[in-house]
């Protein structure tokens, strides 16, 4: 689905990437923390998370994430907007929970960027 | 090191020590370095992740320190040095789990004991020296192909 269908399920607000909203996205990942992301996120996925830091950019950066969307109605830090807007990486904010929020991207199509992790290492 | 002789890239990069005002952006500047050099998207990823977990471990606890990266043919050599106050038990660190973590460092993301144990995961080999009160160095090797 495009970022906007996301925008429109989850009533978000787009604080980055008004321009980029007709981007495809098919797998999210859920978490407050960004080393767990770094382990297990996926490049392309949208990232769910309740933190509003530069890191979250920064995190998304590293991994080529698609966008963030910030949940539980928090709002993106000005210098976090600023550096996604430097890096050009969307930043929505929903008012759902971060359980909420999954559930409905995922009664919609959008699907874990993983679904276990594996004993082995699984760097793609 | 003569194993990694024929280095056709080195670069070294300051990291300010305690301080989230930058944390990261080395590691920016290392992906997009890698990406032009064609890597594939897997050792470019890897090679980020190290790079900014490394980068997080140095803006939380260091005084200052450096990130030297170096491409050979057949490796990435990336090592990550600092002046600061060490680790006492590397054992206990590389723990998952375990961590001496601010609540700053937590409030960021991180600080949840995760960072040296993706550090290793992320790498073919990782070697770690640390003295206390007086640094750490980590150093992150990367197979090409």
């Amino acid at each position: 689905m495009t970022l906007k269908e996301v925008k429109e399920i989850l009533d978000a607000e787009v604080f980055v990437g008004h321009d980029q909203l007709e981007m495809e996205v098919r797998t999210a990942f859920g978490a407050d923390l960004m080393s767990d992301v770094l382990a297990f996120a996926k490049s392309g996925s949208l990232l769910l998370t309740g933190l509003t830091n530069p890191q979250i950019v920064r995190t998304s950066d590293v991994l080529d994430i698609a966008a963030i969307i910030i949940v539980r109605g928090k709002r993106p830090l000005p210098e976090t907007i600023q550096l996604a807007e430097e890096l050009q990486i969307p930043i929505l904010s929903t008012k759902y929970i971060l359980f909420e929020t999954a559930g409905r991207l995922y009664t919609k199509g959008i699907v874990g960027c993983l679904e276990k992790v594996s004993e082995k290492r699984d760097f793609l | 090191m003569t194993s990694y002789e024929g280095t056709n890239f080195k670069k070294s990069f300051p990291v300010q020590g305690k301080s989230f005002e930058n944390a990261g952006h080395i590691s920016s500047k290392v992906k997009a370095l890698l990406q032009k050099m064609r890597l594939s998207n897997e050792i470019v990823r890897r090679a980020s992740v190290v790079t900014y977990e490394a980068e997080i471990n140095i803006c939380s606890y260091a005084e200052r320190g450096k990130i030297l990266l170096r491409v050979t043919p057949k490796f990435l050599i990336i090592d990550a040095i600092d002046e600061g106050q060490g680790i006492p038990d590397i054992e206990l660190a590389m723990k998952e789990g375990y961590s001496t973590a601010t609540d700053k460092i937590r409030q960021m993301g991180f600080g949840a004991g995760m960072g040296l144990a993706n550090i290793k995961n992320f790498s073919d080999t990782f070697r770690i020296i640390s003295e206390v009160g007086k640094g750490t160095h980590l150093k992150m090797i990367i197979r090409i192909n």
